[in-house]
């Protein structure tokens, strides 16, 4: 791993307790604890051993892929250019997570946390998905190492998902359909915990991102690291500096916090995430925890939710089912009222604009998650100079989402 | 001066009855609740993620938050209940977020002013104790905490330090109104805890008829039903007063004649 961060980095956290400032903590059921502690336990010893971290990087290679390629994406960047003010208009680059095995970020994690739950023994591993990206990463792991796997996915999400749930299940795993709640993501969440807590003995809960009890933020982050530490390196090799500003779009947060955080001892570097505001933050369906939501305690940690003034927990809204979560990772909290990482909020009208112009000018189809952060660009570049740097974090490829593009732009398939 | 918890467990084991909070007739629920013979009353303060529970009491929260009921009406019920029975102890239990989203000293003073005199708060273990215990303390209201079966006897004395009134021990790792534990293994299980603290301890978690409230009685000091009374306002919705009180009737005396 990389060497210890200085004394006042940014980078040092979460503390010994797993709290990022007031953020994250381990508000878990007592059953759970033991366990939670276990991991942390085991997750420090894997960090140490030579092994584990070589077998990891064998399988990001190999099997997902990697490294993904930092491409410079010419017409978008003429494009902004052309629509910016004279002499603004930055070079941008795409950071291509699209390209992974699975087609997403979200694999990296995945193959992280199937070599921790090996090396304790697990010999079930269960996981939540919404849209099912999160959970096709999980079950084609457990295909890979032969371990049955448990899908918790809300009904909703099932009946609009269909391809995702036909892929998980050619992977082996079985899907369980959540009826509680508003039957999406958070109720999926809930019912993984459920099964967790009723079976601790031998099962591991691979979380999807970058949330819940620590050591999970922790561990989900170091396993996403990839993403910003190869990007770093990319750059200095392909332009013989840093970028100016790392861009991505913040759902639970994952691909977010493995782009930024091997940045954030930079201050060179500018980091803008990007929250879904749905139809609108002030038409209350959104999904943007940061800029519509206040400080909570849910799903083992605390961070910016949205809630109604009883701590009740209210729904989300986001085209992108990828980011339909009322919570975010814990370490973004603390990043946004600490000032480092600065986050917009963009609406599923300029997500599917954004979709529609980068399937045109450069050919690439992203996820309508990734949508969103080039969504941002207008507004971001249009005050940038031309000579400065722009990353954005493709986090995930979009066909998964041409169903919902289609309805949403009023297409009959 | 003895507290109503000490009372309540001076005379041989105890029955803890839970409902969940704006689900029936909650007034009339608690009165059939003591008038049939508990001795403590849990009330469940409904959320909208009530990830430890199964789905009697998920649907009970649902039904709760669906009918519009707030945290101040819990505080309502409370205090009237407070009015109506000043001997029996009441516990509120629910989640981390709705009693902390106001602040911790908010809580535990609505808490101590109505009359409260425990708080069971599933999310919040030893570890995150800050959130909510201090200053529970500090107002007078018992942290009832819980110990389950993977609570070794390493973390024991964390779960024990803090908290009063009695510990909870959750007979299964699992969910609320599942399955039952094995009675060979709650008895091992109450045997360690009783050495191991100088407060009550109580059992649940899957238990739902007399005759095994009656068995987990005869080692405990107290024995807790949730689920199999969220039941009957289930099904009897308004008027699930007569049932709750034959089933707490039965329950009773299986507990108080266990010994």
């Amino acid at each position: 791993m990389t060497a210890q961060p200085p004394v006042n980095s940014l980078r040092s956290l979460p503390d010994s307790t797993g709290h990022f400032g007031t953020f994250g903590g381990r508000y878990v059921a007592e059953t759970l604890m033991p366990l939670i502690l276990d991991l942390e336990k085991e997750y420090r010893k894997a960090k140490e051993d030579p092994s584990f971290q070589e077998e990891f990087d064998d399988l990001l290679k190999n099997f997902v892929g990697r490294p993904s390629p930092l491409y410079y994406a010419p017409r978008m960047t003429e494009h902004f250019r052309g629509a910016a003010p004279e002499g603004k208009g930055p070079k941008i680059y795409f950071k291509r997570e699209d390209l992974n095995h699975t087609g997403a970020h979200k694999i990296n994690n995945c193959i992280g946390q199937i070599l921790l739950a090996i090396r304790m023994g697990k010999t079930r591993i269960i996981a939540e998905t919404g849209a099912g990206q999160h959970g096709v990463a999980t079950a084609t792991v457990c295909a890979r190492f032969g371990i049955p796997c448990v899908i918790y996915m809300g009904s909703t999400d099932v009946a609009r998902q269909q391809p995702n749930v036909f892929r998980m299940k050619l992977l082996g795993a079985e899907v369980v359909p959540v009826e509680s709640g508003a039957k999406t993501l958070k109720d999926a969440m809930n019912e993984a915990l459920r099964d967790w807590v009723a079976n601790v003995h031998d099962t591991f809960y691979i979380i999807g991102t970058a949330a819940g009890p620590h050591p999970y933020p922790e561990l989900v982050r170091d396993f996403q690291s990839v993403i910003g530490t190869e990007t770093r390196a990319q750059m200095l090799e392909t332009e013989g500096r840093l970028p100016d500003m790392v861009l991505a779009c913040v759902g639970g947060g994952s691909n977010a916090i493995g782009m930024f955080h091997p940045f954030l001892d930079d201050p060179e570097v500018a980091m803008v995430g990007v929250e879904a505001a749905g139809h609108g933050i002030e038409t209350g369906q959104h999904a943007a925890s940061l800029t519509g939501g206040k400080p909570g305690i849910l799903h083992g940690n605390k961070t910016y939710l949205l809630q109604d003034e009883d701590g009740q927990i209210t729904e989300a809204h986001s085209i992108s089912a990828g980011l339909d979560y009322p919570g975010l990772g814990p370490e973004h909290s603390w990043l946004h009222e600490n000032g480092r990482v600065r986050y917009v909020p963009i609406t599923d009208d300029q997500a599917l604009e954004a979709f529609q112009q980068c399937c045109a000018l450069e050919g690439i189809i992203p996820a309508l998650e990734s949508a969103h952060a080039l969504a941002a660009l207008p507004q971001l570049t249009a005050e940038m100079d031309e000579d400065k740097i722009l990353v954005v974090n493709v986090s995930g490829r979009g066909d998964k989402d041409i169903f919902t593009v289609a309805e949403a732009l009023g297409v009959e398939l | 001066m003895s507290t109503r918890f000490e009372m309540a467990f001076s005379k041989g084991p105890a029955l803890v009855c839970f409902i969940t909070g704006g689900d029936g007739d909650t007034a009339a629920n608690l009165d059939a609740l003591v008038e049939g013979g508990a001795d403590v009353i849990e009330l469940g303060m409904p959320f909208t993620d009530p990830m430890a529970d199964g789905p009697a009491i998920q649907e009970a929260n649902l039904r709760s938050l669906g009918k519009g009921t707030r945290t101040a009406d819990i505080f309502r019920y409370a205090a009237e209940f407070r009015q109506r029975h000043p001997q029996v102890p009441l516990v509120l239990m629910g989640y981390a977020n709705p009693m902390t989203i106001r602040g911790p000293e908010w809580f535990a003073a609505e808490c101590a002013k109505a009359g409260v005199d425990g708080v069971i708060c599933v999310d919040i273990p030893p570890e995150e104790d800050a959130a909510l215990g201090p200053a529970l303390r500090d107002a007078g209201v018992s942290l009832i905490r819980l110990a389950t079966p993977t609570t070794d006897a390493a973390r024991l004395p964390a779960v024990l330090e803090g908290s009063s009134g009695f510990l909870y021990y959750v007979s299964v790792a699992g969910i609320t109104g599942m399955q039952q534990a094995a009675q060979g293994s709650i008895e091992e299980a109450v045997a360690k805890l009783k050495a191991a603290s100088d407060i009550p301890v109580t059992v649940g978690f899957g238990v739902r008829t007399p005759e095994q409230a009656s068995s987990i009685a005869k080692v405990a000091d107290g024995v807790v039903v949730g689920s199999a009374l969220v039941d009957l306002v289930k099904e009897h919705g308004d008027k699930a007063a007569g049932p709750l009180k034959e089933l707490t009737s039965a329950l009773a005396e299986a507990v108080h004649s266990a010994r």
